[in-house]
C-alpha cells in the first residue's frame, strides 16, 4: 500500500522555474531533511507558492533536479498539501475528509470514525453534516488541513494556512502544526507573518523576487538577518 | 363544439388513442436519452480529461452538432437504414426502433458536449487537490462525475427536451404510421394539415406542459443541489 521508502532528503539542485518569459525561481538549491519545522517566508510574489508546488511535485521545475529520498519522481502518496486557496469538493465537510481517507488507502471501516478525530482535532466537529462549499474561508482552511493530515503524510506542505483565520483559529492551526511537527511529520510552511514565524520556532528559508536570500535558525533569522532584502523585510519595507 | 373544448374533453376523458401517442413518444424519447447518455457522458467526461492532437477539431465539431437539424439527421438514417442501404438489413426502417436510433443521434452531441465542458470547468477546480491526494486516472473521472452530478442532470433534461419536440427526424424514419410510429410531435402535424384540430391541440398542450415540467425539473435540481453541495 504505502512505499516503505522515504521521501526525504527533499533535495533541489538548482532549481528555476520559468514561466513564459518570467522567471518565478533562479537557481534554488536546498536540502530538506528531517527535524524542525521549515518556514519558507518573503513578500507577496517573492516565489513561496511556486517554491511549494516544486517540492511537492506538482509542477515540474524548468532547470535543475528535484529528488524525494534519492527518487526523482516518487509518487506523493508520503505527502499532503494544503494550498493557500483550498478547494472544497462538493460533499459533506465530513465527506471531503472520509474522501482523502480513502484516496490515502484508509479502510472502508475505519474511515468514520477517524474522519471524526480529524475534524474534531481542527475544531469542526460540530460542522461534520454541512455542505464544504458553505463553510467560512477560516473553516474551510481547517478542513482543507483535516484532508491533509487524513493522508498521514510524511511532509506536510502548508501555504499560508492561517492567512484567513482570526487569531483563536490561527493559535488552534498553530498548534495542531506544531504537535503534527513533534511526532515527526515534517512541516514545510509558506509564511510572512513575522509574529507566526517566531511562535513556530525552526528554520526560516527567505525567498526575495524568486532567488533564495538566506536560510536561517529562526531566531537568528529575526534577530541578525544577514542580507538587505531580509532587513528590509523585517523592517516592513518592500523589497524592491 | 369550440376545438379547445373537445381538445380538454380529449385529454379528460383519457381518450386510449390519445395516450398511446403519449406513450409511445416519451417512451422513445426516454430511450434515447438513456443510450445517449450511456455513450455520451463517458464520452464527454474522457474528451475533458484527455490531451490529443485533434482534440480542439472534435470539440468544435462536437459543439457544432448540438444544433443538427433533425430533418437532417432523419434524411442521413432513412439513407443508411432503407432496404438498400447500408444498415437495411436490420429492417427498423419505420419502426420505434429506428426513431430511438434517430433521437439517439440527434441527442447525443448535446448530453457529450456538456458533459465535456462541465467536467472540463471541474477539472481545472479540483485539479491541483486532487493530484495532491494521488487521485488515479478511474478516480480522477468518477469523481468529476460524481461531483458534478447535478449539472449533469441538467445535461439529461436538456436532452430529452431536445427530443421530446422535434419532429423531422422521427417523420422521416418512422413514417408516422398510425398505432405505432405516431408520436406527439408527428400527430400534431399530422392532424393540423387535416384540419382534426382538438386531437392537434391536445397533444400540443401535453408537449407543452412536459417542456414546462422539464424545465420546472431543471430549476429545482439546481436549487437542490445548491442547497445540498453549496
Ligand atoms: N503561471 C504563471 N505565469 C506567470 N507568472 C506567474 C505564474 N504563476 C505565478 N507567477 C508569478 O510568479 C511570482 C511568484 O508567485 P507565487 O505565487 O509563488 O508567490 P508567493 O510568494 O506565493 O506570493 P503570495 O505571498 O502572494 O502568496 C508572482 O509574481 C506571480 O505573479
Ligand atoms: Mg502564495
Amino acid at each position: 500500500m504505502r512505499a516503505p521508502e522515504s521521501d526525504l532528503p527533499l533535495v533541489l539542485d538548482g532549481v528555476s522555474l520559468k514561466a513564459g518569459a518570467t522567471t518565478l525561481l533562479r537557481d534554488i538549491s536546498l536540502t530538506i531533511a528531517p527535524g524542525v519545522p521549515c518556514l519558507i517566508v518573503g513578500p507577496n510574489g517573492s516565489g513561496k507558492t511556486s517554491l511549494l508546488r516544486l517540492c511537492m511535485g506538482l509542477t515540474a521545475p524548468t532547470g535543475g533536479r528535484i529528488t524525494w529520498g534519492g527518487r526523482t519522481d516518487p509518487a506523493p502518496t508520503r505527502r499532503a498539501f494544503v494550498f493557500q486557496r483550498p478547494v472544497m469538493l462538493r460533499r459533506a465537510a465530513s465527506g471531503n475528509v472520509t474522501y482523502a481517507l480513502a484516496q490515502a488507502g484508509t479502510p472502508r471501516w475505519q474511515r468514520a470514525p477517524r474522519a471524526k478525530a480529524l475534524l474534531q482535532r481542527v475544531g469542526l466537529a460540530d460542522l461534520a453534516h454541512r455542505p464544504a462549499r458553505l463553510l467560512s474561508g477560516g473553516e474551510q482552511q481547517r478542513l482543507a488541513l483535516a484532508r491533509a493530515l487524513a493522508r498521514d503524510p510524511e511532509i506536510l506542505l502548508l501555504d499560508e494556512p492561517t492567512a484567513n483565520l482570526d487569531p483563536a483559529a490561527t493559535r488552534a492551526v498553530e498548534e495542531i502544526v506544531m504537535s503534527a511537527a513533534q511526532s515527526g511529520i515534517k512541516i514545510v510552511m509558506a509564511s510572512h507573518d513575522l509574529g507566526q514565524v517566531r511562535r513556530l520556532v525552526g528554520e526560516v528559508i527567505f525567498l526575495a523576487r524568486g532567488t533564495l536570500c538566506e536560510r536561517a535558525a529562526t531566531n537568528d533569522f529575526l534577530d541578525h538577518p544577514s542580507t538587505a532584502e531580509a532587513r528590509a523585510f523585517l523592517r516592513g519595507d518592500l523589497v524592491v | 363544439m369550440p376545438d379547445h373544448l373537445s381538445a380538454l374533453q380529449l385529454i379528460l376523458a383519457g381518450d386510449p388513442a390519445l395516450f398511446a401517442i403519449v406513450r409511445l413518444s416519451l417512451g422513445v424519447s426516454i430511450a434515447a436519452v438513456a443510450l445517449a447518455a450511456a455513450v455520451g457522458m463517458p464520452m464527454g467526461a474522457l474528451l475533458a480529461l484527455t490531451h490529443f492532437p485533434g482534440r480542439p477539431v472534435l470539440v468544435v465539431l462536437l459543439n457544432a452538432m448540438m444544433g443538427l437539424p433533425p430533418v437532417v439527421v432523419g434524411l442521413a438514417l432513412y439513407l443508411l437504414l432503407s432496404r438498400s442501404g447500408p444498415l437495411g438489413t436490420f429492417g427498423i426502417l419505420f419502426t420505434p426502433a429506428a426513431m430511438v436510433v434517430a433521437q439517439t443521434v440527434l441527442i447525443f452531441p448535446i448530453i457529450a458536449a456538456l458533459t465535456r465542458q462541465t467536467i472540463e470547468d471541474l477539472w481545472a477546480e479540483y485539479r491541483d487537490e486532487l493530484n495532491a491526494m494521488h487521485v488515479g486516472p478511474i478516480g480522477r473521472m468518477t469523481t468529476l462525475l460524481w461531483d458534478a452530478r447535478f449539472s449533469l442532470i441538467t445535461a439529461l433534461l436538456a436532452g430529452f427536451g431536445r427530443a421530446a419536440a422535434e419532429v423531422g427526424a422521427v417523420m422521416i424514419v418512422g413514417g408516422n404510421i398510425d398505432g405505432f410510429t405516431r408520436t406527439m410531435t408527428t400527430t400534431v402535424a399530422l392532424e393540423t394539415s387535416k384540419g382534426n384540430l382538438p386531437l392537434a391541440m391536445g397533444l400540443g398542450a401535453i408537449l407543452i406542459v412536459l417542456v414546462l415540467a422539464i424545465n420546472a425539473a431543471a430549476w429545482g435540481t439546481r436549487i437542490w443541489s445548491q442547497r445540498l453541495t453549496g
